[in-house]
């Protein structure tokens, strides 16, 4: 029974571990996104945020959501950002101009603010006091009996969503000659 | 028995990276950065809807987090297009460019 809970003690202490190391990889890879000069370096930073914190989703007790993490999110997401980055041709130009913008005298205002915000939630995140509970994992079978239970009028919604915006992308993005407004256009003889 | 990680460390990441989001959004001047802080902001409220459906060993906040992911989908692939027509029209990712589009 002893060595029963001190395995078990062990267990947590390996979990908190590697909770903190994800956690530490996340908020660096976070504050390089954020300060990159490279939309590529940047994205390629965005990637590995995205990875650990599906590993934190892991170790969180929902498998299911860190497939999709890594699946959508790095995986789908990522690839259009790419591809856009890719055809609007960013490279050292748009690194020497991002340099250009970001002075300190420009984002020392904004990161102060946004830290009182910052230290306001640490405040009241820290000053509750829950109780004591166990974590467990909820399987991919649940989410399921869920999805398609209760929330089948937010599943509805979603592919509503999906279909506005596949038809909005392709309407905004057809190449056409450039647009005026319908006051500025020369009547035409019909 | 306790927990192996406790929740409020987890509520603590998830409003640090909200907050790297917001800064990320304020802070830059080009449209793709913007864009890539706001996925930053919807991951980390995904991360709070999930720890707390962990804590309560629910399902309902991975399924709010498959909405939060339809939705960031839907609103990349727009943004995306609508940073293309923008780029094709302005020759320009500059945000202060786009003064223009009054109102």
């Amino acid at each position: 029974m002893k060595i029963h809970q001190l395995t078990y003690i062990a267990y947590c202490l390996k979990m908190d571990i590697f909770f903190y190391i994800t956690a530490f990889v996340t908020l660096f890879s976070t504050i390089m996104v954020i300060t990159r000069h490279n939309p590529v370096h940047a994205l390629l930073y965005l990637v590995i945020s995205l990875l650990s914190l599906s590993v934190i989703f892991f170790l969180l007790g929902a498998p299911f959501v860190a497939l999709l993490e890594i699946i959508i999110y790095a995986g789908a997401i990522m690839v259009l950002f790419i591809f856009v980055i890719m055809l609007l041709n960013l490279g050292k130009e748009t690194a020497a101009q991002e340099k250009a913008w970001l002075k300190p005298k420009i984002w020392i205002g904004p990161v102060i603010l946004s830290t009182i915000l910052l230290a306001e939630l640490v405040y009241l995140i820290t000053m509750a006091q829950p109780p004591s509970y166990t974590l467990q994992t909820v399987d991919s079978k649940a989410v399921a009996i869920s999805l398609f239970g209760p929330y089948l009028i937010g599943v509805e919604l979603a592919a509503m969503l999906l279909m506005a915006g596949v038809v909005g992308t392709a309407h905004i993005g057809q190449q056409k000659k450039t647009v005026l407004h319908r006051f500025l256009k020369e009547e035409e003889p019909s | 028995m306790n927990a192996p990680i406790s929740i409020e460390m987890v509520m603590l990441l998830a409003g640090i990276l909200f907050i790297l989001g917001i800064a990320g959004v304020i802070i830059r001047k080009n449209i793709i950065f913007m864009l890539l802080s706001v996925e930053i902001m919807l991951n980390a409220a995904g991360l709070a809807f999930v720890a707390a459906g962990s804590r309560w060993a629910q399902p309902d906040g991975q399924v709010m987090f498959i909405f939060i992911l339809t939705m960031a989908a839907a609103e990349v692939s727009v943004g995306l297009a609508l940073i293309l027509r923008i780029y094709h029209q302005h020759k320009s990712l500059d945000i202060d460019k786009l003064k223009e589009m009054k109102g």
